[in-house]
């Protein structure tokens, strides 16, 4: 189909949506960014201010009791990235999760991780 | 930046490592069907502002900043130790869809180009970005039935790749060739990587 490439919105686009209620219409998040496959983990804290969080904050906060990654958490809560994004952000500020970027974010993934990776796949 | 993983010592800091490997390919070309013949599939979606620039049309003037849309992707997780656990990410090739790349880039293993040699065209996207950002690649050109199987020399000079750039045939549907595809990818990867000078004697 002629200027197919043109056009944003197609099906493979996906559809046209209004932002997030969640995010009380935020699309940016507070603090320092972190990687789709950071690690999460709830820090165990107290909630001090039940209020302050909404359903899709517990949601989020009971999936980081084991270590998790942004990424598994988006897809488990089964909302777009961005929003769990700034959930997470909140969930960071409330004091109740960790983020920790991964080591090998640091920079290109060196050889001994490569030949364990390696061997992994070839075990499988 | 602080770089922790392992200490000086050598012993290894038990560290929850996370790779990410990018499957990039033209629409239909069997990302969906790769990822989950090699890993454990799950749902991910992801959105973006729509801006005037990505749009190219004034319809939603005025309204740009109240507009997303989403995106989905295919995400796959292969846990290969318990502290070491590979992510795949496949996205659609297309020039529009480089803002997601540019955040899976960063720190990654490298990429897997898939292409349909009916449609070679559709992956010079993906190929010009990897080059571009000197992110290792390879490509993999997913046999579908019936397809005539075009000798790998030929596609290499129909998409002007390096004569030592793996180009490798594959069925996404298998698992054994999804992950043939995976580790000529690390194998390629393994060989181009410097030497680390970091590495002051070897473990073995």
């Amino acid at each position: 189909m002629p200027g197919n490439d043109e056009r944003w919105l197609d099906a493979e686009a996906g559809p046209v949506v209004r932002p997030y209620a969640l995010t009380r219409g935020r699309t940016r998040h507070a603090g320092e960014s972190f990687d789709l496959v950071a690690t999460v983990t709830s820090t165990n804290a107290l909630v001090t201010d039940p209020a302050a969080l909404g359903p899709e904050h517990v949601s989020v906060l009971q999936l980081a009791r084991a270590p998790t990654t942004v990424a598994d958490i988006a897809s488990d809560v089964d909302l777009p990235l961005g929003v769990v994004r700034i959930l997470l952000a909140d969930l960071r500020e409330l004091g109740l999760v960790a983020i920790r970027t991964p080591v090998t974010m640091a920079e290109r993934v060196d050889k001994q991780t490569l030949r364990e990776v390696l061997n992994g796949l070839r075990g499988l | 930046m602080d770089f922790g993983g392992f200490d000086s010592s050598g012993a290894s800091v038990r560290q929850h490592r996370a790779i990410k490997i990018l499957l990039a390919g033209g629409f239909g070309v069997g990302k969906t069907t790769l990822v989950g013949a090699v890993s454990e599939i799950k749902p991910l979606r992801t959105e973006e502002p729509l801006t005037e620039g990505s749009l190219r049309s004034d319809s939603t003037a005025g309204v740009e900043r109240k507009t997303t849309t989403t995106v989905a992707m295919d995400f796959g997780r292969i846990s290969l130790r318990s502290d070491l656990v590979l992510y795949l990410f496949g996205t659609p090739g297309q020039q529009r869809f480089w803002f997601m790349w540019d955040e899976l880039a960063i720190g990654a293993l490298g990429a897997v180009v898939l292409a349909d040699t009916r449609r070679l065209a559709d992956s010079f996207p993906a190929i010009d970005y990897f080059e571009r950002r000197e992110i290792p690649f390879i490509v993999a050109l997913n046999c579908f039935d019936g397809a005539r199987r075009y000798d790998v020399d030929d596609v290499r000079v129909a998409l002007d790749l390096d004569p030592d750039l793996p180009i490798i045939h594959c069925d996404a549907r298998s698992r054994e060739s999804a992950k043939q595809v995976l580790i000529t990818l690390v194998e390629h990867v393994l060989m181009t990587s410097p030497e680390e000078s970091a590495v002051r004697h070897s473990v073995r």
